[in-house]
């Protein structure tokens, strides 16, 4: 039998892969890994918030993603400086700042690993709420703006011009990964979170030959991932969030040998 | 200031689809379009043409919507479908899509039947499950094409549709389009550089260099002194062969009347010789072309 703090682990592990493995490939296709990672290095900033008004951890760092995902929407529109240098200063100056906040808060002692790489074995049924909950809203969102989404990602051009909804489509998908940051957090931890975005997703590429074939294997990927990281954690008391990320490197590995999608392409060219 | 007197000189054409009106747009402080006047008529091509940075993509984008002018109004014929293929498409290895999928993508479900006789119109038939990304140059244009055609357009909107394709892969696009038109008696408003080829398969030339240099038939726009001005003398010369003009212009670009008549100044702040430079590459091109075996 397994004990209660693994089967909450494996339930809320999947839980964030199947979400994170669809909103994955937008992540991929749109080239958007250092947004993920910049969000991400600024829900540190959340955790600290969080702690200090004593709020719950997971909307804490929900409204910091929002609203620096939303800061980032904004600073898009100016030309002088490009988007991943916007991107690293403001996730730098929010990493910073909650780090300083966390070393001043008097009487709290806060384990930073934590947060930094995840702690799935220690996720309440709370957490797992949140991560259901939130989940199944982002996939919702994510299904609704699901056109409009793939064909500005093909060309924003084109989409405009034939009256898709363009900015609304990718202002849900930017709130989405703010809002799966959030959720995912406990899990892997700030540091790892875009891993569970982009590897399953890049490791679903060459087995799919459609947009939502790569998205349900990108879910399936990461599932297993959870399941062999959880899996190797237990069996050789590695820590969980790593192992989960590990084990999602070795498919994609596996992926590009296995899959003959990448050999057919290179022959049509 | 156009050629023929009048921006709507296209024989034999029905109602106006599309028209731009006094049309200006100005970013940063720069004007990329000033009293631009356009318009597309059922069943005739017209072809936008004018250098590097003329504002024919801008053009296009207000046309479309995309893009709101800051002076002047579009009008559209009420419930206009418009097809259109941008300039840069690019498709990502990364994303895996089939063609047919592509063209379905973010359509209202066509009548039946519509798709495969769109794939045959446009002869990528046999390409229907490829991957778009292993498309040659031609065969996407051709894919683009039929993704405009599925929404059953009156207007096309073409910017640069040859782009990326051979010399006479080029000829056997500008006659699937010349052919498009006739079967769906659309209207065609496309870009081109192609100057020889475009002249040919063009009912009328509009040439704008931010502001509208010359409109009209393709031979009296090519005599236009400001086109000549513009391409190099033998831009106009080698396109109709009929013509010898007085390339005595200066490079402040006057815009002249078609009868010869007085001059109304323009200012003109980019780079000519640049321009000049760039039309007698395409003059290089043309004078092996005209046999139909260039290799452009």
């Amino acid at each position: 039998m397994l004990e209660s703090f693994v089967v909450r682990a494996l339930v809320g592990g999947i839980g964030i892969a199947l979400v994170a493995g669809p909103l994955g490939c937008f992540v991929v296709w749109r080239r958007m890994a250092y947004f993920g990672s910049s969000i991400a290095h600024g829900a540190l900033l959340g955790v600290a918030l969080g702690l200090l008004f004593g709020v719950g951890l997971t909307p804490a760092v929900l409204v910091v993603s929002v609203v620096l995902a939303m800061l980032l929407v904004l600073f898009q529109h100016q030309r002088l400086l490009p988007t991943d240098t916007l991107l690293g200063i403001l996730a730098h100056a929010a990493l910073a700042l909650g780090l300083i906040a966390l070393a001043l808060m008097e009487g709290v002692r806060v384990d930073l690993m934590a947060y930094l790489f995840g702690d799935v074995l220690s996720i309440g049924w709370i957490d797992v709420a949140w991560i259901y909950g939130g989940g199944a809203l982002a996939l919702g969102a994510l299904v609704l703006v699901w056109t409009p989404l793939l064909a500005a990602t093909l060309n924003e051009e084109l989409a405009r011009a034939e009256g898709l909804p363009v900015g609304r489509a990718r202002m849900v998908l930017m709130l989405l990964i703010a809002l799966v940051v959030a959720i995912a957090m406990k899990i892997v931890g700030v540091l790892l979170i875009v891993s569970l975005l982009i590897i399953p997703a890049a490791a679903a590429r060459c087995f799919a030959r459609t947009p939502e074939a790569m998205a349900v294997f990108a879910a399936a990927i990461g599932v297993l991932s959870v399941i062999g990281g959880l899996a190797a954690s237990m069996a050789w008391d590695w820590p969980a969030g790593p192992s989960i990320v590990a084990a999602a490197t070795l498919l994609f590995v596996v992926s590009l040998g296995a899959g003959g999608g990448g050999r057919r392409v290179a022959e049509r060219r | 200031m156009s050629a023929d007197g009048g921006t709507n000189g296209g024989g034999g054409a029905g109602r106006p689809l599309i028209a731009g009106v006094d049309l200006g747009v100005k970013r940063n402080g720069k004007t990329l379009l000033e009293h631009v006047h356009i318009e597309v008529a059922e069943n005739e091509i017209v072809t936008l043409i004018g250098p590097n940075g003329a504002g024919k993509t801008t053009l296009i984008r207000v046309l479309l919507g995309v893009l709101a002018p800051d002076t002047g109004t579009v009008e559209r014929q009420p419930g206009l479908h418009i097809g259109y293929v941008p300039q840069r498409f690019e498709a990502d290895p990364v994303l895996p899509l089939t063609v047919s999928r592509f063209l379905l993508l973010g359509t209202p479900r066509p009548p039946a039947g519509a798709l495969d006789r769109i794939l045959d119109e446009t002869g990528i038939a046999e390409l229907r499950q490829a991957p778009l990304h292993a498309l040659s140059g031609g065969e996407l244009q051709r894919a683009l094409l039929a993704r405009a055609l599925l929404r059953d357009p009156d207007l096309l909107i073409l910017d640069e549709p040859v782009q990326g394709v051979d010399f006479s892969g080029q000829l056997d696009l500008y006659d699937l389009i010349g052919r498009l038109k006739r079967e769906y008696g659309c209207g065609v408003l496309m870009v081109s550089h192609d100057l020889h080829i475009v002249m040919r398969a063009t009912d009328r030339v509009v040439c704008i260099n931010r502001h509208l240099c010359c409109a009209g038939q393709p031979e009296a726009v090519s005599r236009h002194p400001e086109y000549v001005s513009l391409f190099g003398p033998r831009a106009g010369e080698l396109a109709v062969y009929t013509h010898e003009h007085d390339h005595a212009h200066d490079l402040a670009g006057h815009v002249v009347p078609a009868d010869g008549g007085h001059d109304h100044h323009h200012d003109h702040d980019h780079d000519h010789d640049h321009d000049h430079a760039h039309a007698h590459v395409h003059n290089v091109a043309h004078d092996k072309g005209t046999g139909g075996a260039g290799d452009a």
